[in-house]
């Protein structure tokens, strides 16, 4: 799946998009066709606060964990509430399956996230295609 | 070298494969000045029938015929002949963790229904596939409230078997868990609930509570799961006599339940190996440690049975796991398993009747003879006593023995403000010929004795 | 099936394959199932004291609703558990190869003698006089296994090889403790178990990973760059988890000691040792055994293990108490009076009836048995190497001891992965191998195939590697929905996982 063009990206896999200065937060769609069946997904409380590039939550499949890295820094605003019944609604569309809301501290971070087209050439250069 | 299948021609044709002159060829990556080039200074080998002669030798220097009044954790309970012969069916004993669940559905449904049977009987939601034992089960239930709560203090009741004390104590040394002793009320042997409400802190994960108590003594499980909660803490209840919840009220406002389930067919076997569990409720899944098999379904829409939740665990989470916990005791629970499905609902109801009926007709009788008091008479119990009198234990217990009896466990050594204590511990194995010869002894050793 | 896995048709009825042909399996639902109200299998001996009334007695505390237990007969019994028994694979029914796991025979006598009267039946607060037997076999167990890691002093407590471990690095920390810096680090290996890091993290210390070298071994410069002031040991498997003997271990003991780190020896592997080579001549400090991998007592489904840690005498202060002992008067006892003690670390003297299965073996093999295992489990591991490798990519090439590890790297390039294979072989009569582990060889098949496998039976083995080898090329699919055998098809763990089923509830509960 191409990734949208009007997300950010970490090379951590997540993606984030800016509405003011509301972002929110997800997993890419690779990060999950990587991760398989996802079981379970163990999100921060609304008014955590969240550092770029630290560690907010992690993702279960049956095998495995994975952390959840977060693009920009911030106060959570708002968890998605459907992943903690329906986790593979990630599975089904990582775009929509959304996990977090944060109000950011600086929106300028944005700017250092990468772009679409240098995620996915950041991805091609992980897999060797 | 009867284990070992193989011919010398056998061996020989092996290593030709291999391209090895010699089976010293195959060990060369150890550098030559460790190799062992003599015997290993152990016995020699023995036929099966020197074996047998060796244990049963070992068995006999053990002392045997005594009528036992030993409890304190290990309980002498039946244990019906079916228990040993299913459990040493091969494809139980020499199976291993059903990581494999194709060809492991024996054990994990045995799983599934074990932890059914500890959640009926607990009053729990959930309860996973056993811990180690009552001792490691009760720390590593500390560890889980302290990452529920994400607070660190623990307090824990003085009437908590020793051992498990010093065990959660060695546990909580180096993670930074504080922990503070509440003692008992000396009138009831139960917590002291003052004590307790001015113990915990913002900062106490849970309260701990041994229920029946080392004492024998239950404890006010509603009263004390008031106070815990009152103030943010969880109330985790440690039982170590599992029949008792037979007769017993479960300990549902409790939020973890650390259960030792020796009591249900496991043979003492000098305290090993026996069989934890940890209880709790539906919302801490996640945070429990241990083993947990789980219902789903096959492509063909089969039911069958998986270990699940394996996220939690050390071999995926590494240093982040809940706990390094492995294994867990998989035979041990079965037995179990077996035991409470040869009792059943009415079975265990009448066993535990029975063990309430004959520990309170031996309290009678021993507390008859000149001398010897029951503390803690008023409270509650479930199948022990802590017995006082004048003579020293030490001196007394040689007397019991002359007669053939052992007697209470020595309380002296853990409780040195009760006097000349002795833990008392009745089953239905106690006859009712022995609690009366109990009695005489003690009358003779009061009437010789001070 | 037919209609699920078009593909299994290619696997007919009524062939052996392998070893197996295909038998039936008795269908058993849950015995609460089978609950009836008044059914029993009990008989309790009729009470010789007066009843009591229950509810004056406990008040409160009372149990007015029993436990809903299933209500059933003794046969109901019996072939309940029975037929759940036959839907198991077990090392009685045949090679059981699981890597790092070290499925052996688990001796029937064993399990007689740990049954006798006065073995099983002993209280651990019996005095200690009339405990000098079970305390002579703990005594000669403490010897043997002293003997053959070639350290000073052990303690027996340990339930588990976790718990071991656990252990043992708290006996690390206390001597470091003891020397008044308890240090920070503890170094890991990525090829280790996972318990190693939890372990490390559990006892109050920051793991430090380490990357194996080229050969899948210790890189001895990058661990003596790593190694500081602060490192409080590293925690090493020897052999290594690919099975490979660190033949560098001195000077990885000797970079370790110069900065006054221990080292840590995980003795999952100790079946490739035994009668060989000793730990303790080696530089290791301190370690653990597994006395259910090593000394052939039964796995029984996860359990009952145990885990002994035995140390050199600079360690001996801090064992968890007690110890025993042996007093003046020539008898055995406990000695509670250890000031240094790391404490307690299980409730009494650890999983004792383990202790009498790891002897009755020590006794039955002596000395020349010993090494002999040694040697017929490594010969066997290398037998299978040496069988498979044509077919199958061997990461390192590095000598193999008790164990190899394949990778799944020629058949992964056709879509079959380690657990695809791992689910065939079951197919024709086997156990799989440990699969994605280690984690630094990505694809892992890790064969342990122990010294109790004839050769008639690896040769069954071997041929069914190869057939399997075979049919990824030809008939990849056939493998990749395996089992096809099995009373069950491979099960949905994500569904498992998301909606957890953790025990049966009466239909309307």
């Amino acid at each position: 799946m191409a990734c949208p063009t009007h997300l950010r990206y970490t090379k951590e896999h997540e993606w984030i998009s800016v509405e003011g200065t509301l972002g929110t937060v997800g997993i890419t769609d690779y990060a999950q066709s990587t991760l398989g069946d996802i079981v379970f997904v163990d999100l921060p409380k609304v008014g955590d606060p969240v550092t770029a590039n630290q560690t907010f939550g992690s993702v279960e499949s049956v095998k495995a964990v994975s952390d959840l890295y977060s693009p920009i820094s911030g106060t959570v605003a708002a968890i998605n509430p459907e992943l903690a019944t329906a986790p593979d609604k990630v599975n089904e569309d990582a775009y929509a399956a959304w996990m977090i809301r944060v109000e950011l501290a600086d929106v300028a971070q944005m700017d250092t996230l990468l772009t679409a087209a240098e995620y996915e050439a950041f991805i091609a250069e992980e897999t060797g295609k | 070298m009867r284990y070992l299948p193989k011919s010398p021609a056998e061996r020989n044709s092996m290593l030709e494969k291999i391209g090895a002159r010699h089976v010293d060829d195959l060990f060369v990556a150890i550098p030559e000045e460790y190799r062992l080039r003599r015997d290993l200074k152990i016995p020699p080998q023995m036929g099966e029938s020197e074996i047998i002669e060796y244990f049963r030798k070992a068995a006999a220097q053990n002392g045997s015929g005594y009528a036992s009044f030993l409890g304190a954790g290990c309980y002498r309970h039946y244990r019906p002949v079916v228990i040993d012969s299913i459990v040493q069916r091969g494809e139980f004993l020499t199976s291993y963790t059903p990581y494999q669940a194709e060809i492991t559905q024996g054990t994990l449904q045995a799983i599934f229904e074990f932890q059914t049977m500890i959640c009926e009987l607990t009053g729990m939601d959930v309860a996973n596939a056993s811990m180690y034992d009552g001792s490691t089960g009760a720390a590593e239930a500390v560890m889980m409230a302290a990452r529920i709560t994400g607070r660190s203090h623990s307090v824990i009741a003085q009437t908590v078997h020793p051992e498990y004390r010093e065990v959660m104590a060695t546990y909580a040394q180096h993670q930074g868990l504080p922990s503070t002793t509440v003692g008992y009320d000396p009138r009831t042997g139960r917590i002291q609930l003052e004590l307790l409400d001015a113990a915990i802190t913002e900062d106490t994960a849970c309260v701990l509570v041994q229920s029946p108590n080392f004492f024998g003594v239950i404890e006010d499980i509603p009263a004390i799961a008031e106070i815990a909660h009152a103030k943010g803490a969880l109330l985790i209840v440690s039982i170590a006599e599992a029949v008792s919840l037979g007769a017993v009220r479960p300990p549902v406002e409790a939020d973890i339940v650390s259960l030792e389930a020796q009591s249900f067919g496991v043979a003492i076997s000098y305290g090993g190996p026996f069989c934890g569990v940890i209880a709790t409720r539906e919302k801490y899944i996640r945070q429990m440690p241990g083993r947990l098999a789980g219902q789903t379904l096959d492509a063909d829409g089969n039911r069958g049975f998986v270990l699940t939740l394996a996220t939690r665990e050390q071999h995926i989470r590494r240093e982040k796991a809940t706990s390094n916990i492995c294994t867990n005791q998989a035979l041990v629970a079965l037995m179990a398993t077996v035991y409470l499905t040869v009792y059943g609902k009415e079975g265990l109801r009448e066993l535990a009747m029975q063990n309430l009926a004959k520990t309170e007709f031996a309290r009678r009788t021993l507390t008859a003879q000149p001398g010897q008091n029951c503390l803690f008479e008023a409270s509650p119990r479930f199948n022990e006593f802590v017995l006082t009198s004048e003579e020293p234990v030490a001196e007394m217990q040689a007397r019991l023995r002359a007669q053939g009896i052992l007697g209470g466990v020595d309380l002296t050594r853990w409780y040195p403000e009760l006097g000349q204590a002795t833990l008392w511990c009745v089953t239905e194995l106690n006859t009712r010929a022995q609690m009366e010869a109990a009695a005489q002894a003690l009358a003779t050793s009061s009437a010789v004795g001070v | 099936m037919e209609t699920m896995h078009p593909v299994s048709a290619h696997t007919p009825r009524n062939t052996t394959l392998g070893k197996v042909r295909t038998h039936p399996t008795q269908n058993e639902g849950l015995i609460f199932e089978k609950s009836s109200p008044g059914k029993r299998a009990v008989k309790l001996a009729p009470l010789d004291v007066p009843e009591v009334d229950a509810a004056a007695l406990l008040g409160d505390a009372f149990r007015s609703e029993p436990a809903p237990l299933p209500e059933v007969s003794e046969i109901e019994i019996i072939r309940h558990f029975t037929r759940l028994s036959t839907w198991n694979y077990a090392i009685d029914l045949g090679m059981y190869p699981l890597g790092s796991c070290t499925m052996k025979y688990n001796p029937r006598v064993n399990e007689f003698v740990a049954r006798l009267e006065g073995i099983a039946e002993a209280h651990p607060y019996q005095p200690e006089s009339l405990a000098q037997g079970s305390l002579e076999v703990v005594r000669e167990l403490e010897q043997c296994l002293i003997e053959i890691t070639g350290m000073d002093a052990i303690t027996l407590q340990p339930a588990a090889g976790a718990h071991g471990e656990f252990t043992g690095i708290l006996l690390v920390r206390a001597y470091h403790e003891s020397r008044g810096n308890a240090r920070r680090k503890i170094i890991v290996p990525d090829s280790a178990h996972g318990t190693n890091p939890a372990t490390a993290a559990i006892c109050g210390y920051e793991v430090q990973n380490l990357k194996s070298n080229a050969l899948g071994m210790v890189d001895v410069a990058e661990l003596e760059r790593i190694v500081d002031e602060d490192t409080a040991a590293l925690m090493l498997t020897n052999p290594s988890t690919i099975g490979v003997f660190e033949s560098e271990i001195h000077r990885i003991a000797d970079v370790l000691h110069a900065k006054g780190a221990l080292l840590y020896m995980d003795g999952a592997n100790m079946n490739a040792l035994v009668g060989k080579a000793r730990p303790g001549d080696f530089g290791v400090d301190v370690m653990h055994l597994n006395l259910h991998k090593t000394f052939s007592t039964p796995h029984g489904g996860g359990g009952p293990g145990s885990g002994p840690v035995a140390c050199k005498a600079i360690l001996e202060p801090f064992l968890p108490t007690p110890v025993l002992a042996r007093r003046g008067d020539g008898t055995l006892g406990w000695n509670f009076d250890r000031p240094q003690s790391v404490g307690r670390v299980r409730a009494y003297y650890g999983n004792y009836g383990m202790f009498v299965r790891a002897l009755g073996y020590i006794l039955a093999n002596g000395p020349d048995g010993l090494r002999q295992t040694t040697e017929d489990a490594v010969l066997n591991a290398n037998y299978v190497r040496a069988s498979l490798e044509d077919l199958y990519e061997l990461p390192y090439k590095t000598a193999s001891m008790h164990e190899v590890v394949f990778s799944d790297k020629r058949q992964a390039a056709r879509g079959v992965k380690t657990g695809d294979i791992a689910k065939r072989i079951i197919d024709y009569g086997f156990h799989p191998f440990t699969v994605s582990f280690p984690l630094i060889v990505s694809g892992a098949l890790m064969i342990e195939p122990t010294e109790s496998e004839s050769k008639e039976e690896l040769d069954r083995f071997i041929e069914a590697m190869r057939a399997i080898a075979q049919e990824v090329d030809e008939t990849p699919e056939l493998v990749k929905h395996a089992p096809h055998s099995t009373r069950v098809s491979r099960l949905d763990e994500a569904t498992a996982a998301r909606k957890p089923i953790l025990r049966w509830r009466p239909a309307g509960e």
